[in-house]
């Protein structure tokens, strides 16, 4: 076997808690925060990048955790479905508004999914279905046809609003 | 039965697991001491095993390695018969056959192993198709490469044809399609001497695998034992599949002697598993002038792939269904599952109906072209209706008003002023509208005698707290078992559906209700828990514990004095076959299903005929199933349904190369994401069948088998193209278009 | 995952300075890891060669995208979200933004550089096509020096291109001079979002009232590369968009380009279809 290289130590920020991954250099994200962490809310998919069951968020931004090798999570803030629901366990609003829409059928690409739809929801507050559609394009569900998913986020953002006190619009 | 949440949108029981990626899907699991197994493949399609070599630097010593001869009692995935060996013996028989096993600690190291075992094989001559497979160019299974055929035969087909107005024959085919569950296959097993085989695993059916271990064991059938862990997907992809890869971890645990994980990755999940059976029909119909059909002659086949698996029974839908919900007084279908050197097809979804009902609603459409009718007109005129008889001779005894479910489907749908107005606007567009529909129905539950072989049971147990377990083998995949069990037993009980439990499905615990297949668990399982449930409140007041019309506390209290004289209480239900229900094996006719769901779906489609790319821009879904138990959870269904229709219909598309997928990646076998799906329109009309739990049918293939012809009826009125063949891949409609005369694009029939 | 990652190297350099004179040590050995859009699937399928890698991801000197009043300069590291989000590239440059957009999906978007798209140099890549009519250069460092090549120049073949084993891709730069032109994309996928290309089509065009003054055409998926199609732009120079013209061109089209039957399309259905994109971006120009 040709030379072999050693396990790498990184510093980053998982759900707003600092902490130290252990692994190859070019180990999955994912596996990293499944396998050390225990978070396995974030699941593989199709180890691709094609299905997103693996989103995560970097910095902020949606990626897929199976396409990022850990040496480049050196001083990040990641977050995952896990870090999502308040302290105290008060879910997000998109959590709740999938739980009474039915946005979840066999739960699989829902983290991914939800984070997907967070992540669209900070960039763009009042998408219409056509910015729903393609926020969402890159998590596949095989389960729902996206139609219970759609209303889920359409009613989070009007619940949001409610609880603004705003009038939204958009969808 | 009163009811209190039936018909409500009650939200899924373990829906918060699931948003907050708590849910525990089998890859979540790790056991102490956990071994990763993984498996070795034939790369060829057919052959001898000349060698097994273990190459290059590995330490293979550290390595659990398993062939055939390992196999303590029969090398077999049993499932209708046992052709189907567990790991190749001597000779394989389609590409990624299992042939050896390997379990290490270290899964990267695994990796690397894997790719070191050489398989070397001999090749034999191969059939890669349905023709060469009947033609006999090999016998590559049994006498005659036929795994079953059926022969239906209903009033005379031949002399009605001979003086017939007019016969339209047609050949129509379908592919094969990648269930694509979103969790890939995976299970984890343990083997001691005390417990025998225990495995966790994804999986709908645990008493499948149940089975198969016994008998690949040849362990009792309490050293066996099933669990299955939250499921990401199931499809029929996970009906009989799991069997084979949980017979692999267990023997990696047996001679390991530690827990094996083995999960596939979304390659090898897709090369080596079940796919939907790729089909041919030919139809021969005889219809007078006025559009009266007076004879439908059918002929069948599916490619069942290597082995048997399911083939016989995917074969007895698709024929049970080839007639469609139409009366006629002669037909006769012939039919036959053949084998393949591929890797054995599956269950998935509609299970033959979509592939037979794809060819009868393209055909029925240009049917009426051939005699200028209108495509509804001619199904108006044929609509079976309560009392006529269907193809295999059931009489059908439950109320249908297809007419009525095609007048809303159209209202919907616009379908009139669009069929018009499309054709008027189409000529000179390079972007052509159309629309079409497919009418259909589903029979729900096991065929004929199958639920009484099934003898499906549940139990039931009340705790002194006044909650309530339910036990049975159904399982949550999606679809929502879980919530609507604990809908109908609560109202059953009286109780709110958070007192209901649903036990996790662990052969060690419930009783055989039979697989999660069919569209049968609402409709069967469902009715025998209201029958439990209404069993144990029978109990309470037959003791005069409980008064009729006392609430939950009053019941809770009742529930603990009881158990409290008597030690527990619980009620068990067995499955009872209607006597009014009789089939005739052997010739094939009588009461097919207890219960039929009837439908009309209406596909508006866009043709860019620069690209052949097809959009669908509108589906309308109008189907009677009874009686709704969860709006949300049923409409679920049909969305979801339809969505992997259209991807049957317009995307997914299978290449194979020498019997081997050559596609297996999400990249380049793609199905539709958010951004290619139209608003699915879902509609519900309720006649109650008195058999189903609150009058519920079965729902979950039924969208599976109109969506995809829909589609085809659409394209072909935008376009003229003559579709025969799914999916309709834009390089195939423009090929169509091609070759049609340039005048026949201005017209927008079929 | 069928990767066996002790195997597998990933160094993250301190700096540009330190990156290149590390691959100008061992030529070839070390390769830059960007984004790993392309990378991590090769990698997750065992089917990843290179072994040894340096984390460009942070290296400042490769980021950012700089306007003049001539050009606009994106860093190699310039992702196609920065892209998406870029006023004057929104403005001036319909087609970079159009190809990013319909490149994977938001997640592929944050993660998936230029750079590592031109260096990657897949005949399907969503970007050298508008990079192609933009008359983009490509800024090429090592340890011994810079370089400035029209982009056009750069592939020479099926995963050949003008990059020696110690150089790295530091930025693009495209002139602010099509502003005035009628731009047209069409990326015809296996489906609307996160597809492969199967076609692609990137055009521009300086009208001179009523005729083609000027005129880029470039295809993707249907070459080795990228292709600019050179001689169906003569053709087109000069004359009225009109259907005479138009099938003349698409006959000189179709001897230009070089289809293939693949996994996820025909040879029949790419040269069809090219024809067809460029009926349509024709046609467009006459209204």
């Amino acid at each position: 076997m040709s030379e072999l290289t050693r396990k790498v130590s990184v510093r980053c920020e998982v759900n707003g808690e600092s902490v130290t991954l252990e692994a190859y250099p070019m180990a999955r994200l994912l596996d990293v925060l499944r396998e050390q962490l225990k978070l396995t809310g974030t699941k593989e998919g199709c180890g691709e990048g094609e299905c997103g069951a693996c989103s995560v968020e970097m910095d902020g931004a949606l990626v897929n955790s199976c396409l990022v090798p850990l040496l480049q999570v050196q001083g990040v803030k990641i977050r995952t479905i896990e870090g999502l629901a308040s302290g105290g366990g008060a879910l997000h609003a998109v959590q709740e508004a999938f739980l009474t829409y039915g946005g979840a059928q066999c739960g699989i690409c829902t983290p991914g999914m939800i984070l997907a739809a967070v992540n669209l929801l900070v960039r763009n507050p009042h998408p219409d279905d056509a910015q729903i559609r393609e926020g969402l394009s890159g998590n596949l569900c095989r389960c729902t046809g996206y139609m219970k998913i759609f209303e889920s986020v359409v009613e989070a953002v009007r619940h949001s609003d409610e609880a603004d006190g705003q009038s939204g619009t958009g969808a | 039965m009163e009811t209190h949440s039936i018909g409500k949108s009650v939200p899924r029981k373990e829906g918060r697991e699931k948003v907050t990626g708590r849910a525990r899907y089998v890859d979540d699991l790790t056991f102490p001491d956990m071994l990763h197994g993984a498996t070795v493949r034939s790369p060829a399609p057919r052959g001898r095993i000349r060698e097994i070599r273990f190459e290059g630097d590995i330490p293979w010593d550290e390595f659990t390695i398993v062939t055939a001869k390992d196999i303590p009692g029969k090398n077999c995935i049993a499932l209708l018969i046992e052709d189907q060996p567990c790991l190749a013996d001597g000779l394989v028989n389609h590409c990624e056959e299992a042939v050896v096993l390997l379990a290490h600690q270290d899964k990267y190291l695994l990796e690397e192993a894997r790719r070191h075992v050489r398989v070397a094989i001999e090749p034999l001559p191969a059939i890669f198709s349905m023709e060469d497979s009947l033609a006999r160019k090999e016998i590559i299974w049994g006498r005659d490469n036929i795994f079953k055929a059926f022969h239906v035969e209903k009033g005379d087909v031949d002399s009605t044809c001979a003086g017939a107005d007019f016969i339209v024959e047609g050949e129509y085919e379908t592919g094969a399609q990648e269930q694509l569950y979103i969790e890939p296959q995976g299970v984890i097993a343990q083997f001691n001497a005390a417990e025998g085989v225990t495995v966790w695993g994804s999986l709908q059916c645990p008493y499948y695998v149940h089975k198969a271990l016994v008998i690949l064991f040849g362990l009792p059938k309490d050293r066996v034992r099933v669990v299955q862990t939250e499921t990401g997907g199931g499809f029929g992809g996970k009906e009989e599949y799991p069997s084979m890869i949980a017979a692999h971890a267990a023997l990696l645990a047996q001679k390991s002697g530690r827990p094996v994980k083995i999960i596939y990755d979304r390659a090898e999940d897709m090369v080596a598993t079940t796919k939907r059976h790729p089909s041919k029909t030919r139809q021969r119909t005889a219809v007078t002038r006025d559009g009266k059909l007076l004879a439908m002659d059918i002929d069948f086949t599916v490619d069942g792939g290597a082995y048997e698996t399911l083939s016989p029974v995917v074969l007895s839908r698709g024929t049970i269904h080839a007639a469609g919900p139409y009366h006629c007084t002669n037909v006769r279908i012939n039919s036959r599952a053949v084998a393949t050197n591929a890797p054995p097809h599956g269950a998935f979804r509609g299970f033959g109906a979509p592939q037979s009902v794809f060819a009868l609603e393209r055909h029925l459409d240009r049917v009426a072209g051939a005699i200028g009718m209108a495509p509804d007109e001619l199904r108006r005129r044929n609509f079976i209706s309560q009392g006529q008889t269907l193809a295999v001779g059931q009489v059908v005894k439950e109320k249908v008003d297809m007419n009525g479910l095609l007048d809303r489907a159209f209202a919907l749908s616009d379908y009139h002023a669009k069929r018009k107005r499309f054709a008027d606007e189409n000529a000179g567009r390079t972007i052509k509208k159309g629309i079409g529909f497919a009418s259909f129905l589903h029979g729900a539950g096991f065929t004929g005698s199958g639920e009484e072989y099934l003898a499906s049971e549940v139990a039931m147990e009340a705790m002194r707290d006044g909650s309530v377990h339910v036990l049975a083998g159904s399982t949550e995949m999606g679809q929502g078992t879980n919530t609507i069990f604990s809908q109908i037993a609560a109202d059953a009980l009286g109780l709110d559906c958070d007192r209901i439990k649903i036990l996790q499905p662990d052969t060690a615990q419930v009783p055989n209700s039979g697989p999660t297949v069919a569209s049968r668990t609402a409709m069967i399982v469902g009715k025998l828990v209201e029958t439990a449930a209404l069993g144990l409140k029978r109990t309470l007041l037959e003791s005069g514990l409980l008064e009729l019309d006392e609430g939950a506390a009053d019941f809770a209290r009742a529930c603990r004095t009881y158990i409290d004289a008597h030690g527990a209480l619980k009620s068990f239900v067995k499955y009872e076959h209607p006597r009014d229900l009789h089939w005739d094996d052997e010739h094939y006719r009588g009461d097919a299903y207890g219960a039929y769901a009837w439908a009309v779906y209406v596909a508006e489609v866009s043709v860019d005929t620069r690209t052949g790319e097809v959009r669908v821009d509108d589906f309308v879904a109008v189907q009677e199933v009874g009686k709704v138990i969860n709006p949300a959870l049923a409409a679920g269904q049909i969305e979801g349904g339809v969505a992997q229709g259209i991807g049957f219909a317009l995307y997914e598309n299978v290449v194979w190369q020498e019997g081997r997928m050559a596609n297996a990646q999400m990249t380049n076998y793609v199905m539709p994401t958010s951004m290619d799906l139209p608003p699915i329109r879902v509609f519900f009309e309720e006649i109650p069948y008195e058999r189903g739990p609150a009058g519920a049918k079965g729902i979950g293939e039924l969208p599976l088998d109109g969506t995809a012809p829909a589609i085809a009826n659409a394209i072909a009125h935008a376009t003229g193209a003559d579709v025969r063949q799914i999916p309709i891949t834009p390089e195939a409609l423009l090929e169509m278009l091609a070759a049609m005369p340039p005048k026949a694009l201005e017209g927008a029939h079929v | 995952m069928r990767a066996f990652l002790p195997g597998y190297h990933m160094e993250t350099p301190r700096d540009l300075t330190e990156t290149l004179d590390r691959m100008a040590k061992e030529p070839g050995v070390w390769k830059p890891f960007a984004g790993g859009t392309d990378l991590m699937v090769l990698l997750e399928a065992g089917k990843l060669p290179h072994k040894k890698f340096l984390n460009i991801w942070n290296l400042a000197e490769l980021r950012g995208i700089q306007t003049s009043a001539d050009h606009v300069t994106l860093g190699a590291l310039t992702t196609y979200t920065e892209v998406r989000g870029h006023e004057i590239l929104a403005r001036e440059f319909p087609l970079l933004c159009r190809a990013a957009a319909e490149t994977g999906s938001v997640a592929t978007q944050n993660r998936g550089t230029l750079g590592g798209n031109i260096a990657n140099a897949s005949p399907a890549a969503d970007s050298p096509p508008a990079l192609l009519v933009y008359d983009a250069e490509i800024e090429i460092v090592s340890a011994s020096g810079v370089r400035w090549i029209p982009y056009q120049q750069f592939h020479s073949g099926y995963k050949q291109m003008d990059l020696q084993p110690a150089e790295l891709i530091r930025r693009v730069r495209v002139p602010r001079n099509k502003n005035a032109w009628r731009q047209h994309f069409r990326k015809v996928g296996t489906r609307r979002a996160q597809a492969i290309s199967k076609v692609c089509l990137a055009a521009a065009a300086r009208m001179d009232p009523g005729r083609i003054g000027d005129v880029r055409i470039v295809l993707g998926s249907v070459a080795p590369t990228a292709l600019r199609a050179v001689r169906t732009e003569e053709v087109l120079r000069g004359q009225r968009p009109e259907p005479a013209i138009l099938r003349v061109a698409q006959d000189a089209l179709a001897r230009e380009i070089a289809p293939i039957d693949d996994i996820r399309s025909t040879l029949r259905y790419r040269r069809t279809v090219a024809r067809n994109l460029l009926a349509e971006f024709i046609e467009s120009l006459a209204g």
